[in-house]
């Protein structure tokens, strides 16, 4: 099942980026992707069934405009502090506890972090992130946005 | 309007081309480099618009990828002091 | 000039300003963390502008597509980069930068 989905997306994959129609190309398509998912399928799905995976996908493209929001924000941010020139920075590391339990979750929370505003995640563990901010309110924010809520609707409780 | 947003990604280039040989230590350099390749990225982008030659973006996805492959090999090098 | 090119022309000029922001922090700010700011966030959505602004120009068509895919690759590999760098100077050992007040750790 993995590898049938893995080798259709690759195919798709494929086509995407030939565009091109004629029979050698499409015969060569086929051959790499069944080669790609082949070695690579394990990988790829990994161990969630499809379907919790297609809606934790759903839910994340419901979560992707507020994301890029607070991308533009933070960028406004940045470059405030980098034009001028008292240069008004206090940069202080915060640890908060790690709530995840898939890798996606922790992987999209460090993502997100990293791009929003005055902080970067620095080291992700089972048990915490640790994350330097520019300033004190920055690493209040993070605590303080909604964030961390928002990736863990995205995860889900316990039997999505 | 290409060339010039091209010519101003060079000249950013060259500022960070700046942190990249004043360093002062190993990780602002390769954090330098990785910047600069990813501005490449952008920059074969745009290149390949004005010279209408559209496969060009096909060298830019590769070098993204290239260039993030490499940025984690020289910082586990980096480590470890091998690549196995 | 038609409304689009000026459109396309505003996506350039924005997204350039954020990727000369990003390098002049870079050259700017004081130690190695913050240095990370600049590089991970505004070099990012500059560059996603740039190439939006192609996208633009291009209408809807292949070539968009892979422009398209571009971009998602920035937004994921960007930040992984700037937090793979900052993981191995952590790991090393390397101190952030402190004002005169004195950030907690």
């Amino acid at each position: 099942m993995s590898f049938l989905l893995t080798a259709l997306i690759m195919f798709l994959f494929w086509i995407a980026l030939s565009w091109q129609f004629e029979p050698l190309y499409l015969i060569s398509g086929v051959a790499s992707s069944l080669l790609v998912a082949y070695l690579s399928h394990d990988l790829f799905i990994g161990q969630a069934d499809v379907r919790t995976g297609v809606i934790r996908l759903f839910r994340f493209f419901a979560y992707v405009p507020w994301l890029m929001w607070q991308i533009v924000l933070s960028n406004i941010d940045v470059a405030r502090r980098t034009l001028h020139p008292g240069m008004p920075i206090s940069p202080t590391i915060i640890r908060i506890k790690n709530i995840y339990r898939t890798e996606m979750a922790m992987v999209l929370l460090a993502n997100s972090i990293t791009l929003t505003p005055g902080t970067i995640t620095i080291e992700v563990n089972k048990h915490e992130f640790i994350i330097h901010a520019v300033t004190r309110e920055a690493a209040e924010g993070v605590l303080m946005g909604g964030m961390i809520e928002r990736v863990k609707r995205i995860e889900g409780g316990d039997d999505v | 309007m290409f060339d010039a947003a091209a010519t101003v990604i060079t000249l950013a280039a060259v500022l960070v081309l700046y942190r990249a040989i004043k360093g002062p230590r190993v990780y602002d350099r390769a954090l330098a480099v990785n910047m600069i390749g990813t501005k490449t990225v952008v920059l074969l982008a745009l290149i390949g618009f004005i010279y209408k030659r559209p496969h060009f973006l096909d060298i830019a996805l590769v070098y993204a990828l290239m260039n993030y492959i490499s940025t984690l090999a020289f910082l586990k090098y980096r480590e470890k002091g091998r690549l196995d | 000039m038609e409304i689009r090119e000026i459109i396309v022309g505003a996506f350039l000029g924005v997204g350039c300003f954020f990727v000369v922001v990003a390098s002049i922090g870079v050259v700017r700010f004081p130690d190695f963390y913050t240095r990370l700011h600049p590089a991970g966030k505004s070099d990012t959505l500059g560059q996603a502008l740039i190439l939006s602004g192609l996208m633009i120009h291009e209408g809807v068509s292949v070539v968009s597509l892979k422009l398209f895919m571009i971009i998602v690759l920035i937004f994921i590999v960007n930040p992984a980069a700037s937090h793979s760098i900052a993981k191995a100077a952590y790991l090393a050992g390397v101190e952030p930068w402190k004002d005169k007040e004195g950030g907690r750790s």
